[in-house]
């Protein structure tokens, strides 16, 4: 024991040593979660939109006050000439153009005639049905109150209620990511970095003829690096809690027992890695490219999962942080109980299991 | 002088076990995997429906929302708590749940509430799944009305006026024509930037430096000897990727390809000088790495390359003035959607070679010969 | 002095607090072969990283190959050759591809260089392993093939630092003969060891003691002067005087 705890202050010598490593595993988190919760954000806000109303009428009037005065849009400009839409396309600072056809009000009253088009910037697929969502809902409540105004028949009013987040902030969705992205990025990558470095520079032969056994060596690499994740797990959580607003409303226990297995994951992930290449470089393209990529591509951190093609959702079904952030997202923001993690905890545990064996019987073949 | 250098280098490259494969694994796993992934589209929302009603209007309407394709129902639940469950255990994203006595407030009061409740954890799914919705009901009640106008015979006049989206250069929305010319620039920035950035620290670590640095070589020749090679690797990826580009996913440029390289020739530069300037500062192979992805995280989140740059707030905007990778993505939207031509990308331009300019100086000052 | 290889005047080099070279002058005239003795972290690859200007002095004067080292050091470093203690040729290319880089570095035409190749590993009995990844000769053949490389264009003074180190000694023996054939086309060589009889073979030989030159002359004189009778006893009783640790 005594032996093992030299091992493990050795290993945290070498990361404490390395202060722009140390500095960089520290502020990722802060920065990741900073830049998500503030800066990547599809939230419409006071997007600059452009009209062009020939009919300058009431009805048009009502129209772009409503518009104007709602949070998420602002009147930017005026349009005279109906040809100056490409041109204000190309300039890029308008992505929405709202076009009422003439006599509106005439014929919104009387021939029902009356027409309203949202020409979008499709270069931003998903910006540019936001943004038209967005209209399409501020004039369908227009028309809603006409209709109640006029008492037209058959109307189907619906009362909206959007659920854990009411605001539609994209933190709520991000936050969950940052988390998986950050245990993995740690805990795998340095840790698969870690070991081979010790094989690369031939330190490794040194540690593996000391009396101690290789498991232990191998467990003391893997300490430091999941104190620090822990300490980059609070640190997110209070940010995200503090700063950003994002509610824990389930059982933080049951969190922190969902992120342990994850890091466990983790863990065995860079331990098997590091049995598979020899090079710190080979380790870090392995990791990064292996593990990063899919994250952020496959996990349902960015992209939702269901809208990829089938043979990409079963790659995705592999891939840890999937079910990690899935999970996250029902027990941290939902408030769900254990029951409804109950299948992401099993998936997760079964993995870790089924990693660490993996990974401790390469690491031990390879030895002899 | 430089000639030497140069062949010194590429023989490296292609004697290392591992670049040449990631250098052609790289833009095939890219433009071939990546586009179908990089989907932000919302597509299948899961409904549960809660029909207390249980009339033929409320049926009709369910058939009505199945058959747009937009929605796919998961159950009809008996109640709303049941329906709640859907959405805890994540079999469902968004609840339509239809009152008692629908059809009677419908046809009697002319009036009928209905709610929606929508799982908006993911927020871009939960707001416009549920707007969707509400146009389909919206839809369904003009169909009433028409149908019930026959036989009412109009004595009421319905105000009312269409709405009609329209998308231009993209009319489809389709996600991979907006992803596309996007991550080819993603592609230049990891090779050309991350390959560099454990070059000249790699050198120090075998310590060949120390070789070169006693000898009379000048230090921008020693670091154009690491630029150029990356720069021409570029160029050929660049081309890999539109050619993949056109031939897997029908995306050509509107606009000019030479506009294109012209500009790539410029960004290279800028991503490579970037590597060069923090592999000059790095001690080893591994702090490179992780002070490159650190930048290469910020970048690449703040270059709209996924999020459009014009919704940050205005801190953020400040900060994206200074990434390159924000005006090499505008750029190539630009020309392959809406065929800008050069001269309306001057200020691209400009800073693209400033970039390039400041960064590449600041490699070379960097490069210390001595102690 | 424009006639003397080296000289140097109370050259000093500072780390902070440590001062690692302490106001050493000396002489190397040309066509010498000048060993450079001092016990580990004496001194010596500090000064010589000035002498081949990729350390700055911190203070005093320095002129290798009629070049000022602290004004000049690119015009020093295109007239002399360097191979350090630890391996530095390219592993992952091949003998003559090495040869060819650092003779076009230094100048050289291909056609030149191409000629002298095919001289160099004649000499150096290489020829076979023309087409060899330097990474897979053995050390006794890098370390002559770094001193190939290091005088391959000829330079005015050559900087070898401790160039048989870990090498047997038969293969030592090669290499000094390539050092007198070096010096006898008129190339100065200045060169670190730790083997006492390799001091023997120097013209003239100086022995650093804490970062200063404690004696300098012939090995003949050093003895004489010492009453001893080999160079590694002249070298015991310094290297007692020193106060600072081996690093």
């Amino acid at each position: 024991m005594k032996q093992f705890r030299s091992f493990v202050r050795k290993e945290y010598y070498h990361i404490f040593r390395d202060k722009r490593t140390m500095l960089i595993l520290l502020a990722m988190p802060i920065v990741q979660i900073l830049l998500f919760g503030f800066a990547i954000t599809t939230e419409v806000k006071d997007v600059k939109v452009a009209v062009f109303d020939p009919s300058k009428d009431a009805s048009t009037q009502r129209i772009k006050e409503r518009i104007n005065t709602s949070e998420y849009f602002t009147i930017a400009e005026e349009l005279t000439n109906i040809d100056q839409i490409n041109d204000i396309f190309k300039y890029g600072k308008i992505n929405l153009v709202i076009v009422f056809s003439e006599n509106f009000a005439e014929n919104l009253l009387h021939t029902g005639e009356a027409k309203v088009q949202l020409i979008a910037d499709g270069t931003d697929p998903n910006q540019a049905s936001t943004l038209t969502g967005y209209v399409s809902g501020i004039l369908g409540s227009y028309q809603q109150e006409l209709m109640e105004q006029y008492q037209v028949p058959f109307q189907i009013i619906p009362e909206t209620r959007m659920l854990y987040n009411p605001q539609l902030k994209s933190a709520y969705n991000f936050v969950p990511g940052v988390m998986g992205l950050i245990l993995m990025l740690i805990c795998a990558m340095m840790t698969s970095i870690a070991i081979v470095r010790e094989k690369e520079t031939g330190t490794m032969e040194v540690l593996l003829s000391s009396p101690m056994k290789p498991i232990y060596i191998i467990l003391a690499k893997a300490v430091p690096y999941f104190t620090l994740s822990i300490v980059n797990l609070i640190t997110i959580l209070l940010l995200s809690v503090f700063v950003l607003g994002v509610p824990v409303s389930g059982s933080l226990f049951w969190l922190a027992i969902l992120s342990l297995l994850f890091v466990f994951v983790a863990l065995a992930l860079g331990l098997f890695i590091s049995t598979l290449v020899n090079t710190q470089m080979a380790a870090m393209l392995a990791s990064g490219m292996g593990l990063m990529m899919p994250i952020m591509l496959l996990s349902g951190m960015m992209f939702p999962i269901e809208s990829m093609p089938p043979v990409l959702q079963w790659v995705s079904a592999i891939v840890p942080a999937r079910w990690y952030i899935e999970a996250v997202k029902k027990i941290m923001i939902q408030g769900v109980e254990l029951q409804y993690i109950a299948k992401e905890l099993v998936i997760i545990g079964v993995m870790a299991i089924s990693l660490i064996m993996l990974a401790l019987s390469k690491f031990k073949t390879r030895l002899s | 002088m430089l000639k030497f250098l140069i062949e010194k280098e590429f023989k490296q490259i292609v004697r290392n076990t591992f670049l040449p494969k990631i250098i052609i694994m790289m833009p095939v796993m890219m433009m071939l995997v990546l586009p179908w992934a990089a989907n932000q589209e919302v597509k299948d929302v899961r409904l549960s429906i809660v029909d207390n009603d249980h009339s033929v209007y409320s049926e009709r309407l369910v058939n009505k929302i199945i058959a747009g394709g937009y929605f796919k129902l998961t159950d009809v639940s008996a109640s709303n708590p049941e329906a709640m469950r859907s959405i805890e255990s994540g079999k469902a994203d968004i609840i339509l749940e239809i009152q008692d006595e629908f059809d009677k407030s419908l046809i009697n009061e002319g009036v009928a509430r209905v709610m929606i409740s929508a799982n908006s954890v993911n927020s871009t799914k939960g707001g416009l799944g549920s707007s969707y919705l509400s146009a389909i009901l919206a839809d369904y009640a003009t169909e009433l009305r028409e149908e019930g106008g026959q036989a009412v015979v109009t004595a009421v006049e319905v105000p009312s006026f269409g709405v009609m989206p329209q998308y231009k250069f993209n009319p489809h929305l389709d996600y991979k024509v907006f992803m596309v010319p996007a991550l080819m620039v993603t592609l230049l920035t990891m090779l050309c930037g991350f390959l560099p950035a454990l070059n000249i620290v790699g050198e120090k670590e075998a310590g060949t430096i120390e070789q070169i640095n006693v000898t009379p070589v000048k230090k921008l020749v020693f670091v154009l000897a690491k630029l150029i090679p990356y720069w021409v690797i570029g160029f050929a990826v660049l081309t890999v990727a539109i050619g993949l580009g056109a031939l897997v996913y029908g995306i050509y440029p509107v606009g000019n390809l030479l506009t294109i390289f012209l500009f790539a020739t410029i960004y290279i530069l800028v991503v490579s000088g970037m590597g060069l300037v923090i592999s000059n500062y790095s001690d080893t192979m591994q702090q490179a790495m992780f002070v490159m992805f650190f930048f290469m995280m910020i970048l690449l989140l703040m270059s709209g390359l996924f999020t459009p740059t014009t919704s940050m707030p205005e801190w953020a905007k400040t900060i994206t003035v200074f990434n390159p990778l924000k005006y090499f993505i505008q750029v190539m939207r630009l020309v392959y959607l809406k065929g800008s031509t050069f001269f309306e990308m001057i200020p691209q331009f400009l800073a693209l070679c400033g970039f390039a300019l400041a960064l590449n100086t600041w490699a070379v000052v960097s490069y210390r010969k001595s102690q | 002095m424009e006639d003397k290889a080296i000289y140097t005047e109370n050259l000093t080099k500072r780390f902070g607090n440590f001062t690692a070279v302490d106001q050493i002058s000396f002489e190397v005239e040309k066509g010498e072969i000048f060993g450079f003795l001092g016990a580990n972290g004496a001194g010596k690859t500090t000064a010589m990283r000035m002498l081949c200007g990729l350390s700055h002095p911190t203070s005093g004067k320095g002129n290798v190959a009629g070049f000022d080292i602290a004004r000049e050091p690119e015009k020093v470093k295109q007239n002399i050759g360097y191979m350090s203690q630890k391996f530095s040729l390219y592993e992952d290319l091949k003998v003559w591809e090495n040869l060819r880089l650092f003779g076009g570095i230094y100048g050289m035409k291909s056609k030149e260089i191409a000629v002298k190749t095919d001289e160099v590993l004649q000499e150096l009995e290489l020829e076979r392993e023309r087409e060899t990844l330097v990474k897979s000769l053995p050390l006794g053949w890098k370390q002559k093939l770094s001193f190939s490389v290091s005088i391959f264009h000829e330079p005015k003074v050559v900087f070898l630092d401790e160039p048989t180190g870990g090498v047997d000694p038969v293969t030592r023996r090669q290499f000094w003969e390539l050092i007198y054939q070096a010096a006898e086309r008129g190339i100065t060589v200045f060169v670190t060891t730790h083997y006492m009889d390799e001091a023997e073979y120097c013209n003239r030989v100086s022995i650093m003691v804490d970062g200063k030159i404690e004696a300098l002359d012939t090995p003949k004189n050093l003895r004489q002067q010492f009453e001893v009778s080999t160079m590694d006893d002249v070298f015991q009783q310094l290297a007692r005087r020193a106060t600072r640790k081996a690093d």
